[in-house]
C-alpha cells in the first residue's frame, strides 16, 4: 500500500483543501437557510471574485491576502444589488423561478468572462505558491495552511455575526419566519440582499485565499460549485457548522479518491456521496428539516 | 384527440418540412438540423418539466446516453444504425426510469431534485470519460457512410426530414398529454402534489411515466445528434450545455405547451446566430445573450413568447380593465 507519511500528507492536504471548500459552501449554505433557495450562480461569482484578485495582482501588484480589503466589500455590494434588484424582482417569489434565475444570472456571469478573458487560465505571477512550512517530517505548502486558518477563522467571525450582532439577528429571526420578522418591523428585502452580499463576500475570501495556489479561467468556479454543493447537502441546508464539518470531510475525501482513483475518477467519488445523502438522508449530518 | 388538435401539428411539420427544399443553403440546413434537434430535447425536458412541475437540471444523462448507446452499438458491435437507435432511445428510458424511481422515492422535489439530476449526468460524464467502450477522452468517431441501413444521408434535407418526424411524435405526445387522462394527473401532480394524492392520483406512478417519456424524447435527440455529426465525447453528450439548452428552450418558448419548446429553441438558436454574427469572433456572446433571455423571460414574460402572444391576443379581445 501507500507509506504513513503519504497518507497523512493527502490527509492534511484534503483538510486544508476542505477548508476553502467549506468556506465557498458557508455562502451557499447561508443564503440557502435564509432565503430557502439555491444559488446557481455562486460558482461563477466565485469566479468573478478569483478575476478581481487576479486583476489587482496583474494591474496594481496587489497582493492576493491584502487585495481582501477591496475584494471583499466589493463582492458584498455585487451580491447584494444582484439579489435586491435581479434576483428577487425576476423571480415573482416562486423558489423554482430562483434557481432558473440564478442559473440564467451564472451562464451571463461566465459567458461575459468568457468573452473579456477568453478561455486562457491565468494564473498569479509570484513565488508564494512554492514556500512551505515544515511541521515534523511534513512539508506543507504556506499558502495552504494560510487557507486553513483563514478559512477557520472566517467560519468563526461569520457565526459571530449572526450570533451576536442585530444583523445576525434579523438574519436568523427573517430565516425562522419571514412574516413574523415583517411584522416586528424588520425588512425582510433587505435583510435577504445582506444575506446574499454575505454569501457572496465569503466567496471573495475563498478567492484570495486560493489564488495564490490555484489558476482562473472563466469555468473555475463551476469546478467548486458541485463540490459545494455537495458540501451543503451533507452537512445540511442552512447549517453553518455542518459547511466547515462537510467541507473539511469532502476534501478529505478528494484528497484521498485522488490518490487511489487517479485524478480523472477521482472526482467521482464526491457525485456519489453528493447522491447517496440526497437519496438516503437529504437533511444531511447537522440539518434539522427537509 | 380530434382533427382539431392535430391540425396544428401538421401545419407546423408541413412548414418546417418544405423549408429545406426551398433552396437553403448548407449553412441554414445546418443550423435547421441542430435547432430541430435542440428543440427535440427540449420537448422531451417540457414532458417533465413543463407538464410535471420536476424541473431536471441534467437532462444530459438522457441525451447522453441515447447518443452513446447509439453509437458504441454500431463502431463497437456492428449494430444496423436502426437499431442502434432504437436500442439508445430504450436505454435512455431506462436511465430516466432509474434516476427517478431513485429521487422521486427519496421524495426529492424542486431545487434537490435539480441538483441530484445535475449530479448523475457529470457522474455519466466522468464515466464516459474514463471508459474504454465510449473511447475515452478521444471520443469516438462514426464512419462516414451513407445509406439507409446507416441512417446517413449524403443529402442533408433528407436528415431534416428524419429529424422533423421525430419532432412530430414528441408534439403528438405532449398534444396528447393536453388532452388526456394522463396528462390531466401530471399537470396536478405538478400544481399540488399533496392535493392529487389526496384525490387518488398515483402521483409517484405518474412521475416515473413522465420521467420515462421524457428521458425517451431527450435520448432520441441524442441518437440523432450523433448519426448527424457523426461524432462523440463525453463533454458533448453528457454536458451542462445540452441540459441547458434543453429547459432553455422549452421556458423561453411557452413552458407546458406542446409548441413551446419549438418556438424557443428555433427563436434562441436564431438569436445565438444572429449575435455570433454582430460579435464577430468573441466567444461566449451568443450564451451571454441567452443567459439574458433566460432572466428576462422569467420575470416579464412566464410564459414565454406563446404566452406572450397569447396575452396579446387577449388584450386586443377586451382592452379596458381586462
Amino acid at each position: 500500500m501507500y507509506a504513513p507519511q503519504i497518507l497523512i500528507e493527502a490527509a492534511l492536504n484534503g483538510l486544508m483543501t476542505g477548508a476553502v471548500y467549506a468556506l465557498i459552501a458557508l455562502g451557499l449554505t447561508l443564503v440557502y437557510g435564509v432565503l430557502h433557495i439555491i444559488n446557481f450562480a455562486h460558482g461563477a461569482l466565485l469566479t468573478c471574485a478569483m478575476f478581481a484578485v487576479w486583476g489587482a495582482f496583474a494591474l496594481f501588484h496587489v497582493d492576493p491576502y491584502w487585495a481582501m480589503i477591496g475584494v471583499v466589500p466589493l463582492m458584498f455590494g455585487a451580491g447584494y444589488g444582484l439579489q435586491r434588484f435581479v434576483i428577487g424582482p425576476a423571480s415573482h417569489g416562486s423558489d423554482n423561478n430562483v434557481l432558473l434565475v440564478t442559473l440564467g444570472l451564472s451562464i451571463v456571469l461566465e459567458n461575459a468572462l468568457l468573452a473579456l478573458f477568453r478561455s486562457d487560465t491565468r494564473a498569479l505571477d509570484s513565488d508564494a505558491a512554492l514556500q512551505v512550512v515544515e511541521l515534523g517530517p511534513l512539508l506543507l505548502s504556506t499558502p495552504r495552511v494560510i487557507g486553513f486558518l483563514a478559512a477557520i477563522a472566517v467560519t468563526g467571525v461569520l457565526w459571530l455575526v449572526l450570533n451576536r450582532t442585530d444583523t445576525g439577528r434579523a438574519i436568523r429571526a427573517v430565516a425562522r419566519e419571514k412574516l413574523g420578522a415583517r411584522l416586528v418591523g424588520i425588512e425582510v428585502d433587505h435583510v435577504y440582499a445582506v444575506t446574499f452580499g454575505l454569501g457572496c463576500a465569503c466567496l471573495a475570501v475563498a478567492a484570495c485565499l486560493l489564488m495564490p495556489t490555484y489558476y482562473v479561467n472563466p469555468r473555475s468556479g463551476a469546478a467548486f460549485v458541485l463540490v459545494a454543493f455537495t458540501i451543503v447537502v451533507l452537512g445540511g441546508m442552512g447549517s453553518i457548522a455542518g459547511a466547515l464539518v462537510g467541507g473539511l470531510i469532502i476534501g478529505v475525501v478528494e484528497s484521498f479518491s485522488g490518490l487511489l482513483l487517479g485524478d480523472s475518477l477521482g472526482q467521482i467519488g464526491i457525485f456519489l456521496i453528493f447522491i447517496l445523502v440526497l437519496l438516503v438522508r437529504p437533511t444531511g449530518l447537522f440539518g434539522a428539516r427537509a | 384527440m380530434s382533427a382539431r388538435d392535430l391540425l396544428p401539428v401538421i401545419l407546423v411539420l408541413g412548414v418546417l418540412a418544405a423549408l429545406p427544399f426551398l433552396g437553403l443553403s448548407g449553412t441554414l440546413l445546418n443550423f435547421l438540423v441542430t435547432t430541430l434537434i435542440i428543440a427535440l430535447a427540449g420537448l422531451g425536458w417540457n414532458v417533465l418539466g413543463g407538464f410535471g412541475g420536476q424541473y431536471s437540471f441534467g437532462h444530459a444523462a438522457f441525451f447522453g446516453t441515447g447518443a452513446y448507446a447509439t453509437a458504441v452499438l454500431q463502431v463497437k458491435f456492428g449494430w444496423n444504425a436502426w437499431g442502434a437507435l432504437a436500442a439508445g432511445i430504450g436505454l435512455g428510458t431506462l436511465v430516466g426510469l432509474a434516476i427517478g424511481y431513485l429521487s422521486f422515492r427519496a421524495g426529492l422535489r424542486g431545487s434537490y431534485f435539480a441538483l441530484v439530476t445535475l449530479a448523475f449526468a457529470e457522474v455519466f460524464r466522468i464515466l464516459a470519460n474514463t471508459a474504454d467502450i465510449t473511447g475515452g477522452a478521444a471520443g469516438l468517431l462514426l464512419k462516414l457512410q451513407p445509406g439507409l441501413s446507416t441512417l446517413q444521408f449524403a443529402d442533408r434535407r433528407y436528415f431534416v426530414l428524419l429529424v422533423l418526424a421525430f419532432v412530430g411524435l414528441a408534439l403528438l405526445a405532449s398534444r396528447w398529454l393536453e388532452r388526456s387522462r394522463f396528462g390531466a394527473h401530471l399537470i396536478a401532480v405538478r400544481e399540488n402534489e399533496e392535493a392529487a394524492r389526496a384525490l387518488g392520483v398515483d402521483a409517484l406512478a405518474v412521475k416515473l411515466r413522465a420521467i420515462a417519456l421524457s428521458a425517451a424524447i431527450t435520448a432520441a435527440a441524442g441518437g440523432l445528434y450523433v448519426q448527424y455529426f457523426l461524432y462523440l465525447d463525453a463533454g458533448v453528450a453528457y454536458g451542462t450545455w445540452i441540459s441547458v439548452e434543453a429547459l432553455l428552450a422549452p421556458i423561453v418558448g411557452g413552458i407546458g405547451t406542446a409548441f413551446g419548446p419549438l418556438v424557443g429553441a428555433l427563436a434562441l438558436q436564431g438569436l445565438g446566430e444572429l449575435t455570433k454574427h454582430l460579435a464577430g469572433g468573441i466567444p461566449g456572446v451568443d450564451l451571454v445573450v441567452f443567459g439574458a433571455c433566460l432572466i428576462a423571460v422569467i420575470a416579464f414574460a412566464p410564459q414565454g413568447l406563446l404566452g406572450l402572444r397569447r396575452r396579446a391576443a387577449r388584450g386586443k379581445a377586451a382592452p379596458v380593465g381586462a
